[in-house]
């Protein structure tokens, strides 16, 4: 006999009806996996990380390998927020999923800009991306300190019209202290980790692998790293936590729930896997009829630690 | 699509290039000249991303298409080391492979080292009467394939670095004599740049039209990830276009070598 359960999360005022939302610049407006699978089988889909303009991103290569992960510095190749709204977020809709806006800009103002345009758009909610370490420029600075995040955080809110969610570096001494930050401005939720600065060398050649010399490492290689920034920021803040880095199947989502995540993300995985977004899906439930977990929301925080 | 196919057979060619078959039925059926699969060699962490390798022949009636590869790294190792009868696991076809316009009477591959390898499909499924192939490699040990491509070409000419087997040099120079002499509707290009770029030269003072496959490290391999970057003419001005997507084959004029 199968049981019931819930999948259903809710959050912020983000209605997802499963925990599991595909991880921005991983997925990039979807089009390409619904080739592999049911889109609107996903909690929700962060898309691509948009800017004002269109931005043709760094030089290749972007990405190398590094043990159990990947190094990127793609560096916001993105097609801008309007061509977004106008030839991207009708495809996505048309798919039963949620909508959540990745954004970045190089000034409080372009942010400010960016959350007044998506606001008016058809999207579920706002995840402010001001931590990416490929852009030289700009966002680096504002989410590596408190202040940086503050003043950022505090003029977005202002204008936000759709729930506003802080996506965290963990380029940082003290994660806790930033999402502190967030949550004071205003964050309804926030978002972590983005990938973690690193580098590869070619000894042969003697070369960086990547043109732009450091790029972000992501991939299960940072799991133990996320996990742990992810349960320390949940025991921290009030706000929900949207937790990834290295999640591939369901017990790696399982565990940044019992860490205190409300809900996951999935990137790097899908590029071995493509399958892995549902595949997540269904290892979660596969987790709750084997252990007797009714509500997905009873594993959320289900940490024991005595 | 994501597939775990059986592997027919596994032949090496030489001391680090091997021929793997693999049975497909959707493979085989849906894949043309120039486009690739991406692989997932190993188990796990042990070479993590997959590793895209061109579809090198197709063979529709028995459901089966070639790779041939030369073993680099990590990854090119552990499918160096798989066995007839096991699985693998596929992605593919991917990528926007060779045009090919049956009123063409007169075309020809050319291609250097690991890039020769896709230009062998195009020479199967052209229907033009004039083939030329032009196919370099570093050394006379290294030449492989030499048969199938004299099989599907009607003129084949090698050129090693070293001079140990025909031409002693590089194929553009191959390629720059011939055009003195004969007209090609289409040439397609797969091999390093500088030698691709070299050889477009050539082609444009003669008005050819030409394709070329790129390289590129890649990600997810189905254009989501925007990784596998290349430099694209667009307008007056440029951008990055993408490897897996887009690509690997390019009409020639598209790209913007650096
Ligand atoms: C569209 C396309 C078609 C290809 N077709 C063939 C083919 O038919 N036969 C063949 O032998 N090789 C082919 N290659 C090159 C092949 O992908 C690389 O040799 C292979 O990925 C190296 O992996 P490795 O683990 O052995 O090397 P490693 O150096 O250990 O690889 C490390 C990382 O770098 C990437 N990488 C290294 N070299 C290349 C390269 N030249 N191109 C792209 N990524 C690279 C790998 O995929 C991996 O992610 C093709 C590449 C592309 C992009
Ligand atoms: C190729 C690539 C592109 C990315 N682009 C963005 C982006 O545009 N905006 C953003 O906030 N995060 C971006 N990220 C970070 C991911 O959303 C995610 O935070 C990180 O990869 C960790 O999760 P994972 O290990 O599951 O991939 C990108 C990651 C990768 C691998
Ligand atoms: S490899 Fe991901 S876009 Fe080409």
């Amino acid at each position: 006999m199968s049981r019931k359960i819930n999948m259903a999360v809710s959050f912020a005022g983000i209605n997802l009806k499963n925990p599991v939302i595909a991880a921005s610049g991983t997925f990039g407006f979807g089009r390409e996996y619904s080739q592999y699978f049911d889109i609107g089988r996903l909690g929700g889909i962060a898309v691509k990380g948009l800017t004002l303009l269109p931005r043709k991103g760094n030089p290749p290569p972007r990405i190398a390998e590094t043990p159990s992960g990947i190094l990127n510095s793609v560096g916001l190749q993105n097609p801008g927020v309007h061509a977004f709204i106008k030839d991207e977020i009708p495809f996505i809709r048309k798919y039963n999923t949620a909508i959540i806006a990745n954004a970045s800009g190089n000034t409080v103002e372009d942010y400010e800009k960016i959350t007044e345009i998506l606001s008016d758009s058809d999207i579920d909610a706002i995840e402010l991306n001001l931590s990416c370490p490929n852009v030289k420029e700009g966002c680096m600075s504002f989410g590596s300190t408190p202040q940086g995040v503050k003043k950022v955080v505090e003029r977005v809110k202002k204008v936000a019209k759709k729930p506003l969610i802080v996506k965290l570096t963990p380029n940082v001494t003290d994660i806790v202290e930033i999402a502190l930050a967030a949550q004071d401005a205003g964050a309804d939720a926030v978002s972590l980790i983005n990938t973690l600065l690193g580098m590869a060398i070619d000894a042969k050649t003697r070369r960086p692998i990547l043109a732009n010399i450091t790029g972000g490492l992501s991939g299960p290689a940072v799991k133990p790293v996320a996990l742990r920034m992810v349960y320390q920021v949940s025991k921290a803040v009030k706000i929900p936590v949207i937790g990834m880095g290295g999640i591939s199947n369901g017990q790696d989502a399982v565990e940044f729930l019992l860490a205190g995540a409300t809900a996951v993300m999935v990137g790097t995985a899908g590029f071995v896997n493509p399958y892995a977004w549902v595949e997540t899906i269904d290892g979660i439930e596969a987790y709750m009829l084997e252990n007797g977990v009714d509500d997905v929301n009873e594993l959320i925080g289900g940490l024991i630690t005595d | 699509m994501r597939l775990i196919e059986k592997i027919n057979c596994i032949e090496k060619l030489n001391s680090d290039t091997f021929l793997m078959r693999i049975e497909s039925e959707n493979i085989s059926s849906e894949a043309s000249a120039g486009q690739f699969v991406n692989i997932k060699c190993g188990e796990g962490s042990e070479a993590f991303l997959r590793r895209p390798i061109s579809i090198c022949s197709i063979d529709r009636e028995n459901k089966t298409f070639d790779i041939v590869f030369n073993v680099r790294g990590k990854g090119t190792k552990l499918l160096s080391r798989y066995d007839s009868g096991d699985e693998i696991d596929v992605m593919g076809p991917l990528g926007r492979g060779f045009t090919i316009d049956p009123s063409h009477k007169s075309i020809a591959v050319v291609g250097g080292g690991i890039g020769i390898f896709p230009l062998l499909q195009v020479l199967k499924d052209h229907p033009a009467p004039n083939k030329t192939a032009i196919l370099g490699f570093r050394t006379r040990d290294l030449v492989v394939l030499e048969d199938s491509f004299n099989q599907y070409s009607t003129e084949l000419l090698i050129a090693t670095d070293d001079g140990s087997y025909g031409h002693k040099g590089f194929v553009t120079d191959l390629l720059s004599k011939k055009v003195e002499a004969q007209n090609f509707d289409m040439v397609y290009f797969c091999g390093p740049s500088v030698m691709m770029k070299l050889g477009v030269e050539v082609l444009k003072k003669h008005n050819i039209p030409s394709e070329v496959s790129v390289e590129q490290r890649m990600g997810c391999g189905i254009g989501a990830c925007l990784v596998c970057a290349c430099k694209t003419r667009k307008g007056s001005d440029w951008d990055y276009s993408h490897v897996c997507k887009d690509g690997p084959v390019f009409k020639a004029e598209d790209i913007i070598f650096d």
